[in-house]
């Protein structure tokens, strides 16, 4: 077999890969689309590959209403800015301090946020549901701010590997003169280390938004939905709807979809750095 | 001696800022992580119910329990399909990571459309396989529009199949996340190692089984580490699918019914105990298998 006619051979099974993949992770969301779409009449004299013959957006308004999403929306919002405010401040101070200086038990503090990234946070809901009810903060959306300021720590690691690119001749300028290391942190670490942190937002934006488990625990109030657990609901009283409960889910998982492929550099690259250690 | 002056404050400064920058961190890891890992060492010894005041000791009775109780250990039984699933996602990932990885048009687009079940909601994906699986439904519906009638099962009906479906959400979920780190490491093995396997004649086989895989060993060696894990803790998919029921339940569903359906705190710690230690002493291997790999190139 001539070379070129390996090249071309090679190039076509590589394109053919790539549709075939991309195929597989799109078919479930157009079945999810166009069903979604469907009317329950429609549904029920169409296949389920079918298209619509035309679009009913019927369910995604009984969808919004019943699920109450707008609110679960609102709720989540809150607990993602208070978070990823929290992060930010604190994973940054936790990279500046160990990032640049030395002191004693810094090995053991790094130790522990290794150790602390294997422990699955789903085992330790028994013990800190305990906790999280002696504070007081049981059925508030406080229980879960506080458990994501404290148990997602790959953040830190996004950061320390941003610190060390920051050349360390920018602080020793700015203490030739005068500036407190305060100082340093607040206008130099700080503002140099906003690519970490539109990483660390985006990422911890995510993983808030599809977290189930925690506000499915700590806020089974039915006022206190999130996006996750509204949509968890739909579970039982629409089951006798799937139209309905796929026009939910698309609801619930497209405004993350669009906000990714939009930031998809940030995504990427803290994926990355939060995996791989130097 | 004004430098003398200085040096001292910032001596003081650094004691004070470090103590102001930590103390808020480590009492929050400290209070959510770290004691509460020591606290279900403590629970798992006792037959606590989660809300009395009393802690009765029952000594290794829970753990006893774990080993002996079949539909408790034998839930590692469901696991495994996930494990299975974890190791043929990382080939899929590779495998796109090599083709993303070479002079190839659409590259972005592609990338972006495979790594997108990873941000998509849990929930709404598993609603979405749902009604996919259903029982004569859009699955079936494909499989029959492909000829391939053959192939048409009750994928969720069917005890022998539905963990090995669940299994393939979790595929379809997190395999870009795997392609996108092999794909970032991919792209910091140095282009002259190839050149110089080019002029040395290797076929591309033999370039990906001496030069690419030897030089990604470590990120290799991560993904695998993270899907073993995430095998050993797979939770939401058979939690949101069917609330894991005897049929799904994996050792970590099980886990939390034991304590929140059922009440049995101690015996819940014990079994969170015995996973944090299966999920150790996977990471103890890997960092010694890695040791071994170091020494051996």
């Amino acid at each position: 077999m001539s070379l070129r006619l390996q090249n071309t051979l090679l190039g076509t099974l590589k394109y053919l890969s790539l549709i075939a993949g991309g195929l597989v992770v799109l078919f479930p969301i157009w079945v999810a689309l166009i069903n979604a779409l469907k009317s329950n009449s429609a549904s029920n004299r169409l296949g389920p590959l079918q298209l619509p013959i035309h679009l009913d957006w019927h369910n995604f308004v009984v969808a919004w209403a019943g699920g109450d999403l707008g609110h679960a929306f609102l709720n989540t919002l809150y607990i993602v800015v208070l978070s990823v405010i929290g992060n930010v401040t604190l994973g940054t101070m936790v990279a500046y301090v160990i990032g640049r200086f030395d002191f004693p038990f810094k090995g053991v503090i790094l130790a522990a946020y290794l150790v602390v990234q294997f422990i699955p946070t789903i085992t330790t809901q028994v013990a800190v549901f305990g906790i999280i009810r002696s504070l007081g903060l049981f059925d508030t959306p406080y229980a879960l701010v506080l458990l994501y300021l404290g148990t997602n720590v790959v953040q830190i690691f996004i950061y320390l590997q941003f610190i060390h690119r920051i050349p360390r001749s920018l602080d020793e300028s700015a203490m030739l003169e005068g500036a407190s290391y305060f100082r340093i942190y607040r206008s130099i670490i700080f503002p140099l280390l906003m690519p970490a942190s539109a990483t660390v937002a985006i990422l911890q934006t995510i993983a808030i938004y599809n977290d189930l488990y925690s506000p499915y625990l700590y806020m089974p109030s039915s006022s206190l939905g999130v996006v996750s657990t509204a949509l968890f609901r739909f579970r039982g009283p629409y089951n006798a709807h799937p139209n309905l409960i796929l026009a939910a889910s698309l609801i619930i998982a497209i405004p993350v979809v669009l906000l990714y492929l939009l930031l998809q550099r940030f995504i990427f690259a803290g994926i990355v750095n939060g995996a791989v250690r130097e | 001696m004004s430098r003398q002056r200085f040096s001292l404050s910032y001596k003081a400064q650094k004691a004070v800022l470090i103590a102001a920058f930590l103390i808020l961190p480590i009492v929050l890891l400290a209070t959510l992580s770290l004691y509460p890992a020591l606290k279900l060492i403590f629970y798992s010894f006792t037959s606590w119910n989660g809300l009395s005041p009393r802690y009765p000791w029952v000594g290794l009775a829970n753990y006893k329990a774990i080993f002996s109780n079949p539909l408790l250990f034998s839930s590692f039984g469901h696991n495994f399909a996930y494990l299975v699933g974890g190791l043929i996602q990382n080939v899929v990932a590779l495998y796109f990571a090599l083709i993303l990885n070479s002079k190839i048009r659409g590259r972005n687009l592609f990338r972006a459309v495979l790594f997108m079940p990873f941000v998509m909601n849990a929930v709404a994906v598993v609603f979405i396989f749902r009604f996919l699986y259903g029982y004569q439904g859009a699955l079936d519906a494909l499989l029959q529009g492909l000829g391939l009638k053959a192939l048409e099962h009750d994928w969720l009906g069917n005890l022998s199949l539905v963990n090995w479906s669940l299994a393939f959400v979790s595929l379809w979920e997190y395999f870009g996340f795997n392609m996108v780190i092999y794909l970032a490491a991919l792209q910091s093995v140095p282009h002259e190692l190839f050149e110089a396997a080019e002029l040395d004649g290797a076929g591309r086989l033999q370039t990906l089984w001496h030069i690419t895989l030897p030089n990604i060993r470590s990120i290799v060696q991560i993904n695998l580490l993270l899907t073993i894990s995430g095998a050993i803790e797979a939770f939401n998919i058979p939690f949101i699918m069917t609330n894991g029921s005897p049929p799904t339940a994996t050792f970590l569903t099980n886990t939390v019914n034991v304590a929140f359906v059922f009440n049995n705190f101690g015996l819940a710690s014990a079994m969170a105990i015995v996973l944090l230690i299966i999920v150790f002493v996977v990471l103890i291997l890997q960092r010694w298998l890695v040791g071994i790999g170091r020494d051996a190139v």
